[in-house]
């Protein structure tokens, strides 16, 4: 019983707000991020797929370094890079960028394994009948390709999204950010990180069980 | 540009660079051993028909799957707090490490259980050998195979998240590296010397596991 | 000696197996005929206990296979038995796949299990796939090495499931050819089969299954020359 006195004595309704607004930041530059990385893995995706020698031996290297170095080394690295170049990133705008390169090379591969997977007989096909290679793009390898990827996509994202925690490293309030600093404050370590674990999963786990579903509904 | 870079200081310490780069070796080769153990554990709970076996161990591979590996390093470190357990930086990363590594490793090997046929079974109890003896012999083996890959990229992980030893005052490489980078401000040479430490560390595990699987795998 | 006594066999609320007696004799070869879910294959899992029975006894050589009391793990040995689906174990090479059950269920040393395996493949003709891994084995060998798995257990009794309907056309005939020699060095066999030729030509009985019920059983001549029930010419009409 003394746990539940000295919650409510530490933890205050304005901490809950201070916890949602984090959250919301949260969402925030992963939404960004997710988005802008997605763009960026499908084009790099198609030219590691498409593109002739040169361009697939520097993008694969470069996109190998980002999948194959932690992603908190990366975010201090490009963070103290930028004002190196005369950049001036806070630490949202840092994030965003260091999360959305990420993204991007685990969505190369997504993107990329997509495209192989509308075999080459299919492609034959429907260039036979007269498509152009971006008709053949548009209307046979986007559909098909995205219907084989998209559980993969999925994972990638919510990875992503849990991923975005570390972006607090550099002093940017998300969600276990905020959670670090009310529990210093409040001495409540469990019940805050109860809160922030709630949220996270429950973001997570509806999303990956709908995209188990489809992969499952998709095989069969 | 008018920054001067400074590697000097950098490399006069990559001998602690490099020692703190076994350390994450350490901790993530450590928690590998843990995570399969119990991810195994958990993978077998899973199958099982009674819900007091089955429940937990869906808690704990959702948990480990559903959260970021930060917060599950955090609950290990301050969140056990509120019950007076104190771990060591040491045990909060291996702790913490390890209990993702399970949840992640129990989808991988029940997905390599349920890809070994039950023909494979009823073969080998036909020729009148146990059920643990088929299990040892037979199915075992061909899930090793299967999962093989699957957890050759989790070391991968465990290396990566090992970085994050660094937020709970751990002295890995990433720890080991802002505690210098920090005293001389030399934030950008130091983190990149560390990127490529961890570079090195993932090759040579992918290379090894690639060498181990010509010798291990045959058919 | 296998006999089989009323012996009925559920699937839930699906009633496979409905009260079959049979008894086979030592050296004799006996074929099972039948349309698909006809509990045919299901029979010959009774026998050696792949799966339980809800009624009735299976008797091999006066032990009761269904007895809590019996060891099934030393009563397969005596059973052979070949899968639809030849089952070889990926992970281990041919000689491997063989010496695997003598060495750690009969407790033979290691030598001596792998020179009973040599002798066996030998034996089904892949003396030249020893140390061949079975994804680099045709169906037709694959299934072969099967056969010489079972037989390095010395059974007195082989049992063959559909031995031949997983294997493209071409392969049928080595595998056949394989187990009419068995016959002919007087093994017994009970085959459940779709090869109707060797039905006739290799067995001494052969018994059709409609629904779960033995409708008759005799010498190849009469049951492919005069069949007695009206299913039974009905199936043979429809095979040939």
């Amino acid at each position: 019983m003394s746990n539940t006195v000295s919650v409510f004595s530490g933890f205050q309704l304005n901490d809950i707000w201070f916890m949602a607004e984090a959250a919301g930041r949260t969402m925030l530059i992963s939404a960004v991020s997710i988005v802008v990385g997605t763009m960026v893995g499908i084009v790099c995706g198609w030219g590691m797929n498409a593109g002739n020698f040169i361009v697939r031996s520097t993008l694969g290297p470069v996109l190998d370094l980002f999948r194959s170095v932690p992603l908190l080394i990366q975010l201090v690295l490009f963070y103290n890079f930028f004002p190196i170049i005369g950049w001036a990133l806070d630490p949202f705008a840092s994030g965003i960028f260091v999360l959305s390169l990420y993204t991007a090379a685990l969505v190369t591969q997504v993107a990329r394994a997509g495209i192989d997977s509308v075999g080459l007989p299919m492609r034959r096909a429907s260039r036979s009948l007269g498509m152009s290679y971006w008709q053949d793009m548009r209307y046979v390898v986007w559909p098909i390709g995205l219907r084989a990827v998209f559980p993969a996509w999925v994972g990638v994202a919510l990875s992503v999204m849990k991923d975005s925690a570390l972006v607090s490293v550099l002093g940017y309030v998300e969600l276990l950010r905020a959670s670090q600093i009310l529990i210093t404050r409040t001495q409540e370590p469990f019940l805050i990180l109860a809160v922030a674990g709630a949220f996270y999963f429950a973001l997570s786990y509806p999303l990956s069980k709908y995209s188990q579903k489809l992969e499952e509904r998709w095989a069969s | 540009m008018d920054y001067n870079f400074h590697w000097r200081p950098v490399f006069n310490k990559l001998p602690e660079l490099l020692s703190a780069g076994l350390t994450t070796l350490e901790v993530a080769t450590l928690s590998m051993i843990i995570g399969i153990f119990c991810g195994l554990l958990l993978a077998i709970a899973r199958m099982s028909d009674n819900k007091l076996i089955r429940w937990p161990a869906t808690v704990w591979v959702e948990l480990a799957r559903n959260t970021p590996a930060l917060f599950q390093l955090f609950f290990f470190g301050f969140g056990l707090g509120a019950f007076s357990i104190h771990l060591s930086p040491y045990f909060i990363v291996v702790a913490g490490l390890a209990f993702n590594n399970a949840g992640y490793l129990a989808e991988n090997f029940r997905g390599g259980f349920q890809a070994v046929p039950d023909t494979q079974i009823r073969a080998a109890r036909s020729l009148g050998m146990t059920s643990t003896q088929t299990y040892i012999r037979i199915v075992i083996p061909q899930v090793l195979r299967i999962v093989y890959h699957p957890m050759t990229n989790q070391m991968v992980w465990a290396v990566l998240m090992s970085s994050l030893g660094m937020m709970v005052g751990f002295r890995e490489l990433s720890g080991e590296t802002q505690f210098f980078a920090s005293k001389t401000y030399r934030m950008f040479e130091y983190f990149a010397v560390a990127a490529l430490i961890y570079y090195a560390i993932v090759k040579v595990i992918l290379g090894g596991a690639k060498l181990a699987s010509f010798r291990l795998f045959r058919y | 000696m296998i006999e089989i006594k009323g012996l009925h066999k559920y699937f839930g609320a699906l009633h496979v197996l409905k009260g079959i007696d049979l008894n086979v004799e030592k050296g004799e070869v006996l074929s099972v005929i039948g349309s698909s879910g006809s509990g045919k294959s299901t029979l010959l899992y009774c026998i050696n206990a792949l799966e339980e029975i809800q009624k009735g006894a299976v008797i091999v050589d006066g032990v009761d296979v269904h007895a809590k009391s019996t060891d099934m793990n030393k009563l397969r040995q005596n059973l052979g038995m070949v899968f639809q689906q030849w089952n070889s174990f990926p992970h281990l090479t041919a000689l491997e796949n063989v010496a695997l059950a003598p060495q750690i269920v009969k407790k033979h040393s290691k030598t001596d299990a792998l020179a009973i395996a040599e002798k066996q493949l030998r034996h089904v003709g892949l003396g030249e796939k020893l140390n061949v891994y079975p994804s680099a084995l045709s169906g037709g060998q694959q299934q072969r090495l099967a056969i010489a798995r079972a037989l390095a257990m010395e059974p007195e009794y082989m049992l063959f499931d559909e031995a031949t309907s997983a294997l493209d056309p071409e392969l049928v005939g080595e595998v056949l050819e394989t187990m009419r020699m068995l016959a002919e060095e007087g093994m017994t066999m009970i085959c459940v089969t779709h090869e109707m030729g060797f039905a006739r030509d290799v067995s001494d009985r052969v018994a059709y299954f409609h629904q779960g019920v033995m409708e008759e059983i005799g010498p190849p001549e009469q049951i492919f020359g005069d069949p007695k029930s009206e299913h039974t010419k009905k199936f043979l009409a429809n095979v040939r």
